[in-house]
């Protein structure tokens, strides 16, 4: 049955498949400005990233060359890369636990009835709103030798004098502290706001169950809060690859590369002994494990919360 | 007496997480030796905040910062508005996918592709200007997920009836999404604010003259070792640069923690 509908064709009259078609057109439309940028700033980038990777080093006598992995080779052979690596990690398994243990004991007592809580919670939060620039300079009041306020404290108990940032065995461990003293206040809100929406009844009831506060918190208080935590550990994650301003003021990565953390290293070699290749190859080695983070966010902890 | 005990704990941790501040905003006003002795009593005086006025041109920083600031602000309100939009209209073929390929960039830090960002700029034209720090942080993954958030919920039947009234695409977009959404864009604001008032590495590779340098590269360069001025001074510069944001903190302390949680929860 060959009717008029089949002559005029199904595409050009059907208004809904038009319409459909006019809400396509208007999505991409839409969309094209973002993404045209984010072709630019973030996908060519790390394509082009990889491609640098797989050449040598060009000097003005032996132009650039392909080489392959060579690069991830005299990478890996490399022992600062190695060293640098180490110090990372050391860094996130300080730096993050510690955030989240002291932003946790701080959302605790700023959510409790406590005197004086308007200013506990300004003074918690307060660092996050300042640069890490800044927070380095004032941190180099606590830490320089000749003046320091711990030496000063050190002092008023008999200790010798401690070049905090200028010995490989505390420099790293300096430049943790001012990290979590400028996270801690920021998790801290998560977790706030996290515990406000557990109600009331819950702590009534385990009253009258008997249980200590303890129990409470453990039972029923952090399994509540479980969600939060690993929201913040991707980010605290995150931070532990991206937060390294202050190394510019404190260390530099010294001394003798003890406090070098990899996007200072990946600097260093793009910007100042100007190496692109060693600086790309490891480019694409953070890009892996954020990738691997980014696949553990959506795979492990998109099951409870839903973006619909 | 042991239910003093948490009281005084949680006080004398706000103490200590405010000293480096108090201690750098108490060296800034006293003169050097006087600070690095502890002369609790010593007089008070501006000649550090002089003398760092004067060694940089931090008028100069300010403006720098603030037209960055605006310029980054203004780039994501308008690509993020779209691509927010674009992602709760109707479903299109490919959204998806590229909605997938916009969460992946919340992974793929800008300051993680320095080295291949900087030739873009660089062959782009944008190396040392205001538009070449920006550029890089206008289609924010992350923007575009919040406004995905808040347009969605808005509700079905306001969009439809807008439409049934003769608004377009974009008039709907203007007059009934954007309007829903402006707690989310106050929000959105004040950590773009506070993010890029701060930013630090990737300005620092991009610019190389006082007409461009933001103010957190302007600091770190006072500050140097090799710029040979003492604490009190670089505490009096310190104190100056984060001013403006504290001062704003301090005001608008609850909308600052919302937005921080707005951003961060949805």
């Amino acid at each position: 049955m060959a009717g008029p509908r089949a002559i005029q064709g199904p595409a050009m009259t059907d208004p809904l498949k038009l319409e459909r078609r006019r809400r396509a057109i208007h999505g991409w439309l839409l969309l094209s400005p973002a993404l045209a940028m984010l072709t630019v700033f973030a996908l060519y980038p790390s394509v082009a990233t990889f491609w640098t990777s797989l050449w040598s080093r060009g000097t003005r006598r032996n132009p650039s060359e392909f080489i392959g992995l060579e690069n991830y080779r005299a990478l890996l052979e490399d022992p600062t890369f190695w060293k640098v690596v180490w110090n990372n990690l050391l860094y996130a398994g300080v730096t993050i636990p510690a955030s989240i243990a002291i932003a946790l004991i701080m959302a605790l007592w700023a959510n409790s009835r406590i005197p004086a809580r308007s200013f506990i919670r300004t003074a918690y939060f307060t660092p996050t709103v300042l640069p890490m620039i800044a927070a380095g300079n004032l941190w180099l009041f606590f830490y320089t030798p000749s003046f320091g306020i711990l030496n000063k404290i050190g002092a008023l108990f008999g200790a010798p004098s401690v070049n905090w940032l200028g010995q490989p065995d505390t420099a790293l461990w300096a430049i943790c502290i001012v990290t979590i003293w400028k996270e801690a206040g920021f998790f801290m809100v998560f977790y706030l706001a996290a515990l406000q929406t557990i109600p009331p009844d819950l702590k009534e009831a385990a009253e009258i169950e008997g249980a200590s506060r303890w129990t409470y918190l453990r039972r029923i208080v952090l399994p509540l809060l479980m969600p939060t935590t690993l929201f913040i550990f991707v980010n605290a994650m995150i931070n532990s690859v991206k937060l390294i301003d202050h190394l510019f003021i404190l260390t530099k990565g010294g001394p003798s590369d003890s406090s070098k953390l990899i996007l200072y290293y990946i600097w260093e070699n793009a910007f100042a002994y100007f190496d692109r290749p060693a600086a790309a190859a490891m480019t694409i080695f953070v890009l892996i494990v954020l990738g691997l983070l980014a696949a553990f966010q959506f795979l492990v902890l998109e099951r409870r919360t839903h973006y619909q | 007496m042991s239910r003093y005990i948490e009281p005084i704990l949680a006080i004398a941790l706000a103490i200590l997480w405010v000293s480096p501040l108090v201690v750098a905003f108490w060296a800034a006003f006293h003169n050097v030796s006087d600070a690095i002795n502890f002369r609790l009593s010593a007089p008070l005086t501006l000649e550090n905040f002089r003398i760092a006025w004067d060694g940089a041109p931090w008028l100069r920083y300010f403006l720098n910062t603030f037209l960055l600031v605006t310029l980054i602000l203004a780039g994501q309100f308008f690509l993020c508005t779209l691509a927010g939009f674009a992602f709760v209209q109707t479903r299109f073929a490919g959204r998806d996918t590229v909605f997938i390929l916009v969460l992946l960039q919340l992974f793929i830090l800008p300051e993680v592709l320095i080295v291949e960002n900087y030739r873009v700029a660089a062959s782009l034209g944008l190396l040392d200007s205001l538009m070449g720090i920006g550029a890089p942080y206008m289609a924010s993954a992350f923007g575009m997920f919040l406004m995905r958030q808040a347009f969605k919920s808005v509700p079905r039947d306001l969009d439809e009836a807008a439409r049934v009234e003769g608004c377009s695409t974009l008039g709907v977009l203007w007059r009934v999404y954007v309007p829903a959404a402006r707690p989310t864009y106050l929000a959105y604001a004040l950590v773009s604010i506070s993010t890029h008032w701060n930013n630090f590495l990737w300005p620092l590779i991009v610019t190389n003259s006082e007409s461009t340098r933001p103010l957190t590269v302007g600091l770190s360069l006072f500050a140097a070792p090799e710029n040979g001025v003492d604490i009190s001074v670089i505490s009096a510069a310190t104190i100056m640069v984060i001013a403006p944001l504290l001062i704003g903190f301090l005001i608008f302390q609850r909308q600052f923690v919302q937005a921080f949680l707005t951003a961060g929860v949805k």
